[in-house]
């Protein structure tokens, strides 16, 4: 179904003014004007001012020439591309999708619709007598395709209806050119050529058509519109889809009249809002506030933000001090909050960095955090190993790796607070006749040893190393300072398995 | 200027008094340990003295020690078998290559609320541990209550925010029960030179079994009191 609504800017000019066809400011010759580089034009004119002899597209300064009484009026192509916006929005009462139809159109799409109203013949009945009724002058047709729909409604008669299964070429065949939807440069070059009637087109046949309109673009291209027309071609058209705002509300069992409690129920309503503009990833530029009372008065408070946003404690508390001055009477029995203008906002990650600062991390957080910056084999925990070597003894594994099974330990010895990666040789001095030194030199400095218990022998792993690997003598020293030290003799003399043995120092004692 | 907020004179009088420290008067989130790299001394005093600081706080809490690539090399690796015995399955241990990672791995630490404790070890006197990353390193102590003491081998006193700062030698361990040849429980020499809450003061510092025991020595020079102890245990995060 195509409407076409002819007055579309003098019909909203004249409900603005708040008076019907022909009555109040109707009555004088009034024209709608733009202001344009040459002056005035006039973009609309009333029934008193076609009259009157003005004519849309003509200069002020000529209207006025015929006319000298002429009113003007400023036109508003914003507010009508709104106003059909909405427009297109309530007629879909009559079909499930509808389109806009620029400058002053709609396009609805009714199939398998009409026996809801009793047929297509009732079904324009019924939408011509509703745009009446808002003051609308319409047009309507139905036809098969938007194209053919279109054509019957600017150059039809009255509710043309243009059932599937009639011959379209040939109803619409007595039709003007211009009911084709074309450009005006290109219908002139259609008048230049004498083809005046869409009937007229298909006679000269369309190579000819083909080879005179080159360009894809339909508007220029009459055979492309034909086709549209015909329903031979699709015509993608774009729909329009209501966006409702968001809106929250709660009704209260009991009607508050205390700010304490206000205060409650707005916070609640701000997280509510926030909830939901999250749902939509957007934010709130502005918010409504209805408050309805219990004797009916609705109280609105209205919120702008510079940014959008979904803080609820941030609108709550914006919300706050607009609500001083509020009279809950005999109290406030319903409130909603509206998000009339939203903007797209992205959801946000928390701030982990914030988190942390506040609260601090968890263990496995923190181990996170380590590994990251310092890597894996930075950040680790040493657990026991089955082995008799002091080296072998520990291992490293993972923070919060769950440690290996391990026997208990013996108890009888003591081992050094930190082992150093490789034991370091010391040289010895002096060796007292039980074999431990007396005195050695360990990176550059000489220790005197006051006191020792030793040796402990370890043996070699026989099962995994060398035969020529050698026994470990350690012993437990300190030094006159109350150093103490982990010492030990790599094998003995004439074992067979080198020359004569070397010291090591391999721990410190606490 | 309000000159109401300063002390009067005969109120600093009593406070210049300073208590002298001894064990379990905790109060220090964040100490340092002045300590030669030969020795394993620093590390181990500074356990000692995080575990008495820690005191409850231990529970079932991870312990963190990072150690800087220089001071592992000084002075070598925890070895688990001769870590105090709460310590041994609770240690996590981390290596940085850099002051800078060094600085991030404590300060990561103090942040985490499942750490006991944190010790850090670092050797001589690298550039980016300057009094701001010092101060930085005492407001995270204070804001999540999780101790730090800093074992610096081998450094110079230099500027620092830490409430307690210690300079630790080994002293002669005490004889064992048994082998009167053979070197005994660990003891070292603790000097405090300098503390917020606490007079200066030189002990000597034993791990007795399970708490910090400490014998304080004739202190040397005339004991003139910390005039700062006037701020007392401010928090610093304060202001």
């Amino acid at each position: 179904m195509a409407i076409w609504l002819s007055r579309l800017a003098i019909d909203r000019w004249r409900l603005a003014e708040g008076c019907a066809a022909g009555e109040g400011a109707d009555v004088e010759p009034t024209v709608l004007i733009a202001e344009t580089a040459h002056g005035p034009r006039i973009e609309a004119a009333n029934d008193a001012g076609l009259a009157a002899g003005a004519r849309p597209g003509m200069r002020l300064a000529d209207a006025r020439a015929l006319c000298p009484g002429l009113k003007t009026a400023p036109s508003d192509p914003a507010g009508d591309r709104a106003f059909l916006e909405a427009l297109a929005l309530w007629a879909q009462r009559w079909g499930p999708w509808s389109a806009l139809d620029e400058p002053d159109g709609l396009l609805i799409d009714v199939s398998a619709v009409a026996h809801l109203f009793g047929g297509e013949a009732r079904l324009l009945a019924d939408a011509q007598a509703a745009f009446a009724r808002r003051g609308l002058t319409a047009r309507l047709a139905i036809g098969p395709t938007a194209g053919a729909a279109w054509a019957l409604a600017h150059f039809g008669p009255e509710r043309a209806i243009l059932a599937s299964d009639d011959d379209a070429a040939e109803r619409l065949a007595s039709l003007p050119v211009a009911a084709l939807r074309l450009d005006d440069a290109v219908l002139t070059v259609l008048r230049r050529l004498g083809l005046k009637r869409i009937g007229q087109l298909g006679e000269i046949g369309r190579d000819a058509l083909r080879r005179r309109f080159r360009n894809r673009s339909s508007e220029v291209n009459p055979l492309l519109r034909l086709d549209q027309l015909l329903g031979r071609v699709a015509e993608p058209l774009l729909p329009v889809v209501a966006a409702p705002d968001p809106l929250v509300q709660r009704r209260l069992m009991e009607p508050i009249r205390h700010r304490p409690l206000l205060d409650q129920v707005l916070a609640d309503l701000a997280a509510d809002m926030a909830r939901e503009l999250e749902g939509q990833a957007q934010g709130a530029r502005r918010l409504e506030l209805g408050l309805w009372r219990v004797d009916g008065e609705v109280i609105v408070r209205r919120l702008e933000f510079a940014a959008a946003t979904r803080d609820p404690a941030h609108i709550a508390r914006l919300f706050a001090g607009k609500l001083d001055d509020v009279d809950a009477g005999f109290g406030i029995e319903l409130l909603r909050l509206r998000a009339p203008w939203t903007e797209p906002l992205a959801l946000a990650q928390t701030d982990f960095e914030a988190a942390a600062e506040a609260q601090g991390t968890s263990l496995a957080e923190c181990v996170d955090r380590l590994t990251v910056r310092l890597g894996e084999k930075a950040v680790r925990r040493p657990v026991l190993h089955a082995s008799h070597l002091p080296e072998r003894a520990q291992r490293w594994q993972p923070p919060l790796a769950p440690g290996p099974a391990s026997q208990g330990q013996l108890a009888f010895h003591q081992r050094p607070l930190k082992l150093l990666d490789r034991p370091e040789p010391i040289a010895v001095l002096y060796a007292t006749p039980d074999g431990f030194p007396q005195r050695f030199r360990w990176r550059g400095q000489v220790h005197d040893i006051a006191r020792v218990e030793g040796p402990e022998r370890i043996a070699p792993e026989w099962w995994r190393e060398k035969s020529t690997v050698r026994l470990r003598d350690y012993y437990r020293i300190e030094d006159g300072e109350g150093r103490r030290y982990w010492i030990y003799r790599h094998g003995l003399a004439g074992d067979g398995r080198g020359g004569a043995p070397d010291w090591f120092l391999q721990g410190l004692f606490a | 200027m309000d000159l109401s907020a300063f002390l009067k004179a005969g109120e600093l009088a009593p406070m210049t008094q300073a208590p002298h420290w001894r064990p379990g008067v905790g109060g220090a989130r964040h100490s340092e340990v002045f300590a030669g790299g030969r020795e394993a001394a620093g590390a181990a005093a500074a356990l000692a003295l995080a575990l008495d600081e820690a005191g409850e706080r231990l529970g079932e809490r991870s312990v963190l020690w990072v150690q800087d690539a220089a001071a592992l090399k000084l002075g070598g690796r925890p070895y688990r078998p001769g870590l105090p015995e709460p310590l041994r399955d609770r240690l996590i241990h981390v290596v940085a290559k850099t002051p800078e990672d060094f600085l991030f791995a404590l300060e990561e630490g103090l942040r985490c609320r499942d750490f006991a404790f944190v010790i850090g070890e670092l050797a001589v006197n690298p550039r980016a541990l300057d009094l701001t990353a010092s101060r930085r390193l005492g407001l995270a102590t204070e804001k999540h209550g999780v101790p730090l003491v800093l074992v610096r081998l081998d450094a110079r006193r230099d500027l620092s925010s830490a409430r307690m700062r210690w300079q630790v030698r080994s002293a002669a361990s005490p004889v064992p029960r048994w082998n009167a040849f053979a070197p005994g429980p660990p003891a070292w020499h603790a000097e405090l030179f300098r503390a917020r809450a606490h007079a200066p003061g030189e002990w000597i510092l034993r791990d007795d079994g399970h708490v910090l025991a400490a014998d304080r020595l004739a202190s040397p020079a005339p004991d003139h009191g910390d005039l700062a102890v006037a701020a007392g245990d401010r928090s610093l995060a304060a202001g």
